[in-house]
Order: C-alpha cells, then structure tokens, then sequence
C-alpha cells in the first residue's frame, strides 16, 4: 500500500493588544452587550474613512522582526472583497501584495531535533464580526463589537509534516507573540486562531495533493488531535480508492471529528486591489530599528540561558518559559532564594496545578515570587515539613499571606527538639509492643509505622529527620 | 480584451446585482467600451515609471492607538432592515 506524508501549513490569527480597534477609536473590550462598540467606520456606513492605528502597525513590525521576517519600508491595504454579514463593508481591510513581514522564521524541536520552519507572511488585517446561529428560526444575530479589531495574521511555508510539529510550531509561535506583548494569545478565548491547511502526498513525490483547511482549534491539544484525524481520515480516503475535495472543514472536539462545512456557494474570488481610503506606508529604518530595540529576550534565548545558568533540564526550561510571566516570576523567586530545581518544581507541580484549577495565569495569583522563595527556604531550615509546606501553600494560594505569617498564626511550627518529642516517641513505643518486637526482630517496614504514628501524635508537625533519628535512638536503648 | 456576456454575468454575481438579459446586454457593451479606453492607455510607453496603487503624494496617516466615543446600540441598528435584543438580524447563515 502506498505510503502517505502530510504537508501542512498554518495560519494563525492573533488579536493585537491595542486600546482602540483597528481603523476608528471604538474601544477594544471583551464581553459587554452587543452592538455598543461600534461606530460610523466599523460599521461600514457610507463616508466614514478608516484611519489606521499606529500602535497596531509598530506590533506587526516587531512581531516579524521576533519571526525573523524581512520587513520593507513600503507596505499597503489591499480590500478583499467577499459578502458575508460578519463583514458590514462587503469587504475586509487587509494586505496582499505586500504584507508588513516576509520571508521569516522560527526553530521548533521534535523529539530532540531541531526544525525551522518557514513563514511566508505577517500582515495586519481587520477582524469580523461575530455571527450567532439561533437554533430555531431562519436568521443568525450579528453583534459588531469585534468588527474591526487589529488582527494580525501568520502565515507558514508548507513545512509542517506531523501533528506534533503542528502543535510545536504553535506553542513556540504563541510563546514568542506572548513574550513581545503584541496579543494575550488565549485560544480557549479566540484571541489567537489556528486554521492549518492540511494535504497528504505519496511519500517520496513533491507534487502537493488536494488540500483542506481545519477550522475550530481552541487548544493546543485540539491542534494535535485535529491535524492528526485530518491526515488520517485523508490518508484512509485515498489508500481505498477515494479522493480529496477541497474545502473547510470544521474541529468536533467532543467527538473527535472533523466535518465538511457547507460551502459558500461560490467559489471565493476575493478581487484584491489597493484600498484607495487608505494611503501606503512607508517605514523608515528609525522605526524598523526601533521595534528591533523593543524585543525582549525570546523564549528560546530564554531558555537556553536558563538551562545553562540554573541548571535545568531542556523539558524544565521550556515549560518555565513559555509564558513571559512564568518564566520572570521564575527569575524573581531564585533571585530571593537561589534553591533552582526546587522552585522549578514547585512552579511545575502544585503550583500550576492550582492555577489551572482557578483558571487564572501565574501573574494574577496572589502568591509573590519572594513568598514561593521564603517557603522554600523555611523548609529547607526546617521550621516546617515538606508536608506541612504544602498545607502553607494552599493558604498561600487563596490568601497571599506569606508563610511565615501563616506558620505563625496557624502554630504550624515543626516540632524537631528533643523534649518535645521523646515523650511522644515514648508514648508511641509503650503503646505499641509488638510493632516494637518486629523491629527489634529485624522487620525494618515497622518503624516506618512507628514514624506515622508519631506524626499523628505531632498532627504532622514533627520534623521527620529528627523524629527518625530520635526514634532510633529510643528504640536501640529499648533493645539494649 | 473584450469581455463576454457571461464574464459581465460572472461579475454581477459577485458583486450580488441581478441583471436582466437587457441590462447584461447593455452593460457588456458600456464596459467594452470602459476597456477599450484602457486599452488605449496602455499604449503609453512605462518603460522606467515605478507602478503606483495610489493617486495622491501622501504616505503614513496614522492616528494614535487612543479610545473615543462609540455609537448608542439603538444608533447603530437604527438602519437596519431588522434587529433583535440589540443585534442585527440576517437571513440564516448555516455553517456547518
């Protein structure tokens, strides 16, 4: 049977973080009642005249210059035209011949190789309308609030050949526009789309086969998931016998699925020509330099250093970068308390677990990155239990208290001094004679048991390094 | 170039106008004419003129990434052929 590669190449739409929409000054808000953010130009009324927003056109800059892209000092707005009631002009401001970047870049890493990928493009457009479908009727409820925010768009070479270096390019593409601070990248939200264009060809051939474009990707997970049932359900088509049709099809999360959209009744013939509203621009190398001085340290720079400098692993490093907030928070807390690999992991584990759970991102917590830092250090100093740390943190977590506070008030110090816990070993060890006798008798799994006791008689408080050596040293003065 | 019946037919769809087959008629000869115009410009020798999209000497009018006021729901439905609880309803869009 023939074998099949996928050639897949990804677009992506990423709302830009300005204050004002794209070509008027309306607001740009999530949530409200529908239709209040509107004015004269977004909606498209005859006369009104779109002016562009500088701040938006200094993001896509900077965003190709962080992609590696090529940007030219001449760049314009081309209309694209198509009627579809999510776009009140009958056509959508956008770019065609020539887009702000091209001809960029990033590195992705699959399985311990290194990949580049190609972008094609980077270009600003304005953003639809939301169309709502009622489910009974005969009409659909359109709310313009969105119409005409700055929307930038991503577009690959055809380099992608799996699901996982889908997902890859995504998590690393996401990384860095969240790293620049150009959008909030927030697939759940819709914030920054994914549309891949997916075919499959012989392996070995070059020719590319009929493509089909994915819509409806809302997570990472939904990237992989998608991409790999697309190509599978391609792959299938064609070894029976089938063939490919091009068209969109749309991402069932729920089932798992991927579904032929009904499509438009035409084929799209966009007719693309300068909007003469709008005049061209014109860089100058200033600005372009500008924009390159306003780049941070990139999420791949970042974590290379961080590999290197605190002595992380590669997994460690990339999940501690890929937000910007995660990984400063990171540098903030060894900077109080250089315990790397701890924090590392407590960042990883309880901490994001919780977050996730609250639905919140790790700049919005309560817990200060000196706080995470002066947790570490009470345990190692051991005033409290690793145990007992993670019933600190919780409180932590929904109070923002620092752990000394809580330890304070919560008399949540460990109990490691001699007089404090000899009456309690000896407690334990009259209370329990025959656990006693298997130890003594060489049954080593009893003082493990003995050790739990005596932490409930601490209510976890006892320091566990001074309870097993005290108790020890009680027990071969029994045996003696 | 002259352009065909079902050419001007083609664009009229796209452009979502009903013609007759009087109007097409009528039409398709008014753009012949609109193209053999154009044809007679494209006699000029461009040899060495850069290509331009756009008329007037001006380049990069921004404005500043700052809010203003936004039309009333009410005002901006005020045309609508049909609205409802503050949306603008349209024949039925099925996408899936």
């Amino acid at each position: 049977m023939t074998e099949y590669e996928p050639v897949i190449g990804i677009e992506v739409h990423a709302e830009l973080l300005t204050n004002s929409k794209m070509f008027c000054s309306c607001p740009v808000e999530f949530g409200g009642e529908p239709n209040t953010r509107t004015c004269p130009v977004c909606l498209g009324l005859p006369g009104s005249l779109p002016v562009p927003n500088r701040r938006a056109i200094e993001f896509v800059i900077r965003a190709s210059l962080a992609l590696n892209c090529e940007v030219k000092e001449y760049s314009d707005f081309y209309r694209k035209n198509y009627f579809y009631p999510d776009l009140p002009k009958n056509y959508q401001i956008s770019q065609y011949d020539n887009p702000i970047g091209r001809n960029g870049w990033i590195d992705i890493t699959v399985d311990g190789t290194v990949k580049r990928i190609g972008i094609r493009r980077v270009h600003i457009e304005e953003d639809a309308g939301k169309l709502i479908h009622a489910s009974v009727g005969n009409e659909s409820l359109v709310d313009y609030n969105r119409g005409g925010l700055a929307l930038m768009e991503i577009v690959t070479e055809a380099d992608i050949r799996s699901a996982e270096e889908a997902r890859e390019y995504l998590v690393n593409l996401r990384a860095i526009l969240t790293y620049i601070g150009v959008t909030n990248g927030k697939m759940e939200e819709g914030t920054l789309r994914c549309e891949p264009n997916i075919s499959v060809r012989p392996k070995g051939t070059e020719k590319f086969g009929t493509k089909t474009e994915l819509k409806n990707l809302n997570s990472f997970r939904a990237v992989y998931r998608g991409v790999e049932y697309e190509v599978k359900r391609q792959v299938e088509a064609l070894q029976s016998g089938g063939r490919i049709i091009q068209e969109t099809r749309r991402w069932d999360d729920d089932r798992g699925i991927t579904i032929a959209m009904r499509t438009k009744e035409m084929e799209q013939e966009y007719r693309y020509f300068p909007d003469p509203d709008l005049v061209p621009m014109n860089f100058s190398a200033g600005l372009i330099e500008e924009q390159r001085s306003l780049l941070p340290e990139l999420p791949q720079a970042r974590k290379e250093r961080f590999m290197k400098e605190f002595d992380l692993s590669a997994a460690d490093a990339e999940m501690l970068t890929s937000t910007r907030a995660m990984a400063d928070y990171y540098e903030e807390a060894v900077g109080a308390y250089p315990d790397y690999k701890g924090i590392s992991n407590w960042i990883m584990g309880d901490f994001t677990r919780m977050l996730n759970s609250a639905g919140i991102e790790i700049d919005a917590s309560k817990v200060k990155p000196v706080d995470l830092a002066g947790l570490l250090k009470m345990i190692a100093d051991n005033v409290i239990s690793g145990k007992m740390a993670k019933t600190v943190f919780e409180e932590m977590f929904n109070t923002g208290a620092s752990p000394k506070e809580i330890v304070k008030s919560r008399g949540m110090v460990q109990v490691s001094s001699e007089t404090e816990l000899y009456p309690i070993i000896d407690q334990v060890i009259s209370e329990n004679p025959r656990i006693v006798q298997d130890f003594l008798g060489g049954k080593e799994k009893s003082f493990g048991f003995l050790v739990g006791q005596i932490m409930k008689y601490t209510q976890g408080r006892g320091n566990p390094q001074a309870v097993n050596q005290l108790l020890r040293k009680r027990l071969s003065e029994t045996k003696g | 170039m002259k352009l065909s019946k079902s050419e001007v037919e083609h664009v009229a769809k796209l452009a979502r106008l009903e013609l007759s087959a009087e109007e097409a008629d009528r039409l398709t000869t008014h753009l012949n004419g609109i193209m053999a115009h154009f044809e007679k410009l494209q006699q000029l020798d461009t040899e060495g003129v850069a290509p331009t999209s756009h008329v007037i000497p001006m380049q990069n009018v921004f404005r500043e990434d700052v809010t203003g006021p936004c039309l009333t729901a009410e005002e901006a439905l005020a045309n609508a052929p049909e609205s409802s609880d503050g949306y603008f309803v349209v024949p039925q869009i099925v996408e899936v």
